[in-house]
């Protein structure tokens, strides 16, 4: 049976997600923007709405269970309000959720209820690599089995608070197959450069990693020296940024939307217009198409349908070309305005466009 | 809770319309294709027998689970007339979409009856579709200078307070299957007339003229570029009179444009059919393609960046994207209509999206296939004609998107042309 209804007990949750988005989020964001710096207490408060401790089980020291659907839900309003902090809040996700995905059960008593039972703490995950070719399936960066250890070496690029992390999930080439390490910062051979400048998403504090041959005992690889399958993990990369490139698009939409009906332009308002009209119509129906197929694919992997992981990819490619479509539009339909700071959706627009370049940023 | 799980009795419907769309619709579809105009009858019967037999509209009836009959709770399952009949226009769109408009019994034409005639009016209209032999309906909007335009139609209706009757005056062309509501069979159209010019919308109508209604004449049978076994044909009323209670609706103008706007909501309906209608070519044309990339042993590969596809692979998948996405706006705005819940906005976007991506994955499908996409031995340069269609009638892709526009707004139509 189709329906298009949250639970109840869903739309709590993004009732007050929603909240936090608009009266939080929102108003922090251009700033942030500008400081490339949050707000004290921003990313904390997002935190506490409990968003991924709700979707790991009480034998963790969570409170509920796991669904991929609620996290595309709320992943969607949270990118609404600032994407750079829908990214900082949800960074512990990318250290807990593949391990609750794929752990061992020893991995997920040590590290599950450390990550999510205190306050936000800056668990994270280096996935990304400083190459115009990077392929999660298809790293550059390698380890090597050697005695009773794994010896990594590689460079990540883009790993989210790697400077001040507690512990980082490092994605390396294993014989072929990409798999995960959980690493301290301090182990050495790991170097953390310079913080990252980047087009968009300024305030969310990015950084590259170096890997020298840095030695880990075998259980320290994700489920240990069986190792796992990257399947899920890539799938909730690819229906996290889904949601969250309609969450952009939909803020474009809404601030275009609003903006051409306010101005005016021989005598009528700019949205009177046809040709502008026509534009707000294209982006609100590929926003609700992409909206769509980011929920289909996020309630298959629930289901754990066969195809799900198709759909998450269908999912993923859609939304890259909608989020920039929608919010050069936007930047568009505002004119002149829309290339100056003083609004907010030139910052869209940037942040829209790296939506390709973001597979290893967010996972719900 | 949200869920995308087809509805069980869906399932079934979905497989036996595709046993048709197999051995009835497909085998013929050249053959229809090259001989305009020619009547698939041995489809027409089948359906006709298929549908009745199985009672209702329905083709296949809802059988409870057997586990549940003794629970004396047993919950009424949800409506999906809607969502059934777009897994069956879909399917059967699939199988052939110009074979699939010739489906005899409740079309456009009883869906206007269905939207806004009287209990007693669906009686009367709608139960020769139950009869022995096939029959026909078609609705009648469109004018020689009066398209998109609905509010500028010509034909009037006026009253004889004698008779009681309806005088019918003017001219409708491209009336989908009005030969065959008007000739081939006892069938209907509905036409849409004014009952006073100067009132514009508020003065719009729809009325039902039946088969052998004397001053009702079929004139002109179009030559199409596509959806070619269906007819389309002009129909002119000269002092066509019907009977007082053939008016849908009320007959007293107000000043509102209610009567109008109720008339409006038929689409609000149909456009997700005729988009379901429009994802079934697409899926025939991208089915093909996949088939024929299997023959050679050229495997897409899911999954990869973009810098790593190849053209091919990124065209495909890009397809598929649209393509799902397209029908999954359809699936929640035929879910919407049978759960009673305003649909207009998202109707009108399945309709312009899916009119879009039918017409783009049909034409990219050409262009992929080379001379294999070009060539009358397969059926992909049909398919390439008869998906245009879907972006120009129900509303042109242009229209809709104006409705979408005028939804997201809230705009009336004075305030955005």
């Amino acid at each position: 049976m189709y329906s298009f209804t949250p639970t109840e007990e869903q739309q709590m949750l993004l009732d007050a997600v929603r909240r936090y988005a608009e009266q939080d989020l929102r108003p922090a964001a251009r700033d942030a923007d500008e400081k490339s710096e949050f707000p004290p207490g921003l990313i904390e408060k997002g935190w506490e709405l409990g968003i991924l401790q709700a979707s790991i089980p009480e034998e963790f020291d969570g409170f509920g269970d796991y669904s991929a659907l609620t996290g595309v839900l709320a992943a969607e309003i949270m990118a609404y309000g600032d994407l750079s902090s829908a990214f900082a809040v949800m960074t512990p996700n990318l250290f807990a959720l593949p391990i609750f995905f794929s752990g061992s059960e020893d991995q997920k008593k040590e590290y599950l209820p450390a990550v999510i039972a205190a306050e936000w703490k800056p668990y994270t995950a280096a996935m990304i690599e400083p190459s115009f070719n990077f392929d999660p399936g298809e790293l550059s960066t390698t380890a090597v089995l050697k005695g009773d250890s794994y010896l990594i070496s590689g460079e990540k690029t883009y790993v989210p608070f790697a400077q001040e992390a507690e512990m980082i999930l490092v994605y390396a080439n294993l014989d072929g197959e990409t798999q995960g390490f959980i690493i301290s910062r301090d182990t050495k051979g790991v170097s953390i450069g310079e913080r990252q400048k980047t087009l968009g998403i300024h305030a969310c504090p990015l950084y590259p990693i170096t890997l020298d041959k840095v030695k880990i005992p075998l259980n320290q690889r994700l489920n240990g020296a069986e190792g796992h399958d990257q399947k899920s993990i890539l799938a909730s990369y690819q229906v996290a940024l889904s949601a969250m490139a309609v969450g952009v698009a939909q803020a474009a939409f809404e601030y275009a939307r609003d903006y051409a009906k306010e101005r005016e332009v021989f005598g009528v308002k700019v949205a009177q217009k046809q040709a502008i009209a026509f534009m707000i119509a294209e982006m609100g129906t590929e926003i609700e198409a992409i909206r769509l197929l980011a929920w289909e694919a996020a309630w298959m992997l629930d289901e754990g349908k066969e195809e799900a992981g198709r759909h998450a990819y269908l999912a993923y490619n859609g939304a890259i070309d909608m989020v920039m479509m929608v919010t050069d539009q936007a930047v568009q339909i505002l004119g002149g305005h829309g290339y100056i700071r003083e609004h907010p959706v030139e910052m869209w627009m940037r942040n829209g466009r790296g939506f390709a370049a973001f597979t290893g940023l967010a996972m719900v | 809770m949200i869920s995308f799980e087809m509805p069980k009795p869906l399932v079934q419907t979905r497989r036996v319309v595709e046993t048709v769309a197999e051995n009835m619709m497909r085998p013929i579809s050249r053959e229809m294709d090259e001989n305009e105009h020619e009547i698939p009858w041995a489809y027409i019967q089948f359906m006709h027998t298929a549908t009745k037999a199985m009672g209702s509209s329905s083709m296949v009836a809802e059988d409870p689970p057997k586990e549940k009959k003794e629970d004396p709770k047993k919950k009424k399952y949800p409506p999906i007339n809607y969502q059934r009949l777009m897994v069956m226009v879909e399917m059967l769109s699939w199988g052939d979409a110009g074979i699939y408009l010739c489906t005899p019994g409740g079309m456009l034409g009883a869906a206007a009856v269905g939207a806004a005639g009287t209990p007693e009016q669906k009686k009367l209209f709608l139960s020769r579709f139950q009869g022995k032999e096939p029959v026909f309906d078609a609705m009648a909007m469109t004018e020689p200078e009066a398209g998109s335009d609905t509010s500028a139609i010509r034909t009037t209706a006026v009253l004889d307070e004698k008779t009681n009757e309806w005088i019918l005056n003017g001219e409708k062309i491209f009336v989908t299957a009005g030969n065959k509501a008007l000739i081939d069979s006892k069938g209907f159209i509905v036409v849409w007339a004014s009952l006073d010019l100067k009132a514009g919308r508020a003065g719009i109508r729809s009325f039902v003229i039946e088969a052998d209604t004397p001053g009702c004449k079929v004139t002109k049978m179009e030559e199409k570029l596509g959806i070619r076994a269906s007819d389309t044909v002009s129909v002119v009323m000269q002092d066509c009179r019907v009977p007082f209670e053939n008016l849908l609706g009320s007959p007293t103008i107000e000043k509102s444009t209610k009567g109008y706007k109720s008339a409006m909501q038929t689409f609000d309906a149909t456009r997700p059919i005729v988009a379901a209608s429009a994802l079934g070519v697409a899926r025939a044309a991208l089915e093909f393609v996949l088939e024929k990339l299997n023959e050679e042993e050229i495997t897409i590969r899911y999954g990869l960046p973009r810098q790593k596809m190849t053209n091919l692979e990124r065209e495909i998948i890009d397809m598929e994207t649209q393509l799902r996405a397209a029908w999954l706006l359809t699936v929640k705005a035929l879910w919407m209509a049978d759960n009673k819940k305003s649909n207009a906005l998202i109707a009108s976007m399945s309709k312009v999206k899916a009119g879009k991506v039918a017409t783009n994955i049909t034409q990219k499908a050409v262009e992929v296939m080379g001379p294999l996409g070009y060539s009358r031995e397969y059926l992909l340069e049909k398919w390439f004609r008869d998906a245009k269609i879907n972006d120009i009638f129900e509303g042109t892709g242009q229209i809709n998107l104006l409705v979408v526009a005028r939804n997201i707004l809230g705009y009336r139509g004075s305030q955005l042309r």
